[in-house]
């Protein structure tokens, strides 16, 4: 390792130390949609988390009769077992977020793993892990993930699993070329040559600097994982026995709601999920945005057409 | 000829992405819990004789890797076995379903490309903007809404309009051309409408980001220097180097498109692959599983083939 330690001392100065308050600062700045997204996603995670204290009626108590009408005591009116759609809609909330928060964890995990070793690596284990990736990547999720919860039979546990086994390639991907930047540089070097072992130079200095990347990875994973359990809820392959926001849907739809004219019982999930997956895209694409440099440079669309500043920009200008 | 063996490469790429499907296929299967037998013969107390001639008439007596290998032999010659809930062969029960999900589809993708590419552009152009304000944050909207709820909610809207569900009117008796082809037209509608809003609000957040990045390059600067129109700069400048990516994401996205189906079928009970997969869960029919789920993969792969040498003929650039 006598290979490149006195050289670019210049170029290790010149990358701009940027603290964690710094990132979550400029994502701000830069994106003020960032607010928007973490601000609804709270929303919803306090209304999920609080569904014991705050929920208005019991979860299994009829209140009234079979798709009840919105009214002053029950404002979203009440679903196909009479039960309050606001309360429904708060412990489905609780579901769909455990389900999936937990599906993206697995992914995060495995993704985490493959890309970090294949970028710290290289060579044919890189190789091998980005072939498999490969494969994974072409091979379409939803269709798979059915027969497996199919074959599996409906339980929370499997869906989580099988969301969490097929979402992991895009993570990998971008985590891996992450990694095989941070690897080059100097400090890693001489983390190495120090003596320091592969683990802890992955935990002390790779995993650092790759974390900010993998939580904004982590953002738009939970956005997937959520639609994926809304879509298997519908076709019939969740717990039955869990009240998902999916599954408020399937039940809407199977038990006629459409055609009972009971609207209430089959918009709010939805609007509820998309919430949930438009709050994730905007929190997780905004700190993407601040963090990839390669979407930083100006974009000098044509009505705001100045030149582009090459000089007393950091690194990302060159 | 350029980059011979980077086509050769591709091919041998998707040939062995395939031939994985095929042994996730197999492998799954036999996976699922109980013994094979109880599963296949339905009979939950058969008599060991029952259940051993069922074993040999099953060839699931042979070892796994004799039955992989037969598996694999009557796959190459397009046997995909029989259905269970209709005896009759999955091939070509695939093939009906097939005919009938491409033209729906296909109505749904385009509308998809051309709304998405318009708005993309249009926000990209006026950065800035209320205009771009507006597009984007009607993209994100749709971009967002699970498909099947989508779909629900045209079908509350459209209620009495246009028809909610199957593919033609069964009480039409001898109908002129004219008529049939407007009825089938009528409950085309509303499954590619959801199938293309969903797409659309994908690719237009898509295309708006590939086109500021190009937008933002210097011969943009140099054709405005120059003094060309506005419409000429951003079709034969901009929107052509954003095509690259563009055409990369919509082909990555047709893994989106066979998931879309599924749910966009069982909403309106059109009768596609999609709707055979809701069904072939529900009776748990698994030779029906297996097979359109072969179908789907395999689509899926071809069409990835054929984005990756679309982009090596629109990009001079890739030697390798």
């Amino acid at each position: 390792m006598s290979v490149v330690l006195q050289e670019p001392a210049a170029l290790d100065d010149a990358v701009p130390v940027r603290s964690r308050r710094g990132i979550v600062w400029e994502t701000v700045k830069r994106r003020p949609s960032a607010l928007v997204g973490a601000g609804l996603l709270a929303l919803v995670i306090v209304g999920a988390v609080l569904a014991p204290v705050l929920a208005p009626y019991d979860l299994h108590e009829q209140v009234g009769p079979v798709f009840g009408r919105p009214s002053w005591s029950h404002p979203l009116g009440l679903d196909d077992g009479g039960i309050d759609m606001v309360t429904l809609l708060m412990w489905g909330a609780r579901i769909s977020l455990v389900v999936g928060f937990a599906a993206t964890f697995v992914s995060m995990v495995i993704g985490g793993a493959i890309g970090v070793t294949a970028g710290y690596f290289g060579g044919k284990v890189d190789t091998i892990l980005m072939r498999i990736t490969d494969y994974f990547l072409v091979i379409p999720d939803v269709p798979l993930m059915i027969i497996v919860a199919a074959i599996w039979g409906p339980s929370l546990f499997h869906i989580v699993i099988v969301i969490g086994i097929l979402l992991w390639t895009s993570t990998a991907r971008v985590i891996r070329a992450q990694v095989k930047s941070v690897r080059e540089r100097v400090y890693v070097k001489r983390a190495r040559s120090l003596g320091a072992s592969h683990m802890r130079v992955v935990l002390r200095h790779v995993l650092p600097q790759v974390a900010p990347l993998l939580i904004a990875n982590t953002v738009l994973t939970i956005a997937v994982a959520i639609f994926d359990e809304t879509a298997l809820a519908f076709l019939g392959l969740s717990d039955p026995s869990r009240i998902s926001l999916g599954k408020m849907i399937e039940n809407a739809f199977q038990r006629a709601a459409i055609s009972t004219g009971a609207w209430w019982a089959i918009v709010p999930p939805g609007v509820l999920v998309a919430v949930i997956i438009l709050a994730c895209s905007l929190l997780g694409g905004a700190i993407e945005d601040a963090l990839n440099p390669r979407l930083r440079v100006a974009h000098l669309s044509a009505r705001t057409f100045r030149l582009r500043p090459l000089v007393g920009r950091g690194p990302e200008a060159l | 000829m350029r980059g011979a063996d980077y086509i050769v490469k591709r091919i041998v790429f998707a040939l062995l992405t395939v031939f994985v499907a095929i042994t996730i296929n197999f492998a799954l299967f036999r996976l699922a819990p109980g013994s094979a037998v109880t599963n296949l013969a339905r009979v939950p107390h058969a008599t060991p004789e029952t259940r051993l001639a069922i074993k040999r008439q099953f060839g699931l007596d042979k070892s796994k890797w004799q039955q992989y290998w037969i598996y694999l032999g009557q796959l190459f010659r397009g046997n995909l076995g029989v259905s269970f809930a209709n005896s009759q062969p999955v091939s070509s029960n695939l093939r009906t379903a097939l005919i009938n999900t491409l033209p729906m589809v296909l109505i749904g993708t385009v509308f998809a490309i051309v709304l998405g590419t318009l708005t993309g552009v249009i926000a990209a152009w006026r950065r800035g903007t209320k205009t771009e304000g507006a597009s984007v944050t009607t993209a994100l909207a749709f971009y967002s809404m699970p498909t099947h709820w989508l779909g629900l909610m045209l079908v509350i809207l459209f209620a009495g309009v246009l028809p909610t569900g199957g593919m033609s009117n069964e009480f039409l008796l001898n109908p002129s051309f004219s008529t049939h082809v407007k009825d089938l037209a009528e409950h085309i509608a509303l499954p590619s409408l959801t199938l293309g809003l969903v797409l659309y609000g994908e690719y237009t957040l898509i295309v708006r980001s590939a086109m500021l990045e190009t937008l933002g390059e210097d011969y943009i600067l140099t054709a405005r220097a120059k003094g060309f129109r506005a419409g000429a700069i951003l079709r034969r400048h901009a929107l052509r180097n954003a095509m690259l990516p563009i055409a990369t994401l919509i082909a990555l996205s047709l893994g989106y498109i066979v998931a879309g189906a599924i749910l966009v079928e069982t909403v309106f009970s059109w009768p596609g692959i999609g709707r055979a997969v809701y069904d072939a869960v529900l009776q748990r029919d698994y030779p029906m599983l297996q097979g359109a789920f072969l179908l789907l993969t395999v689509s899926v792969v071809f069409f990835n083939l054929v984005a990756d040498l679309l982009y090596f003929k629109l990009d001079p650039r890739i030697t390798t």
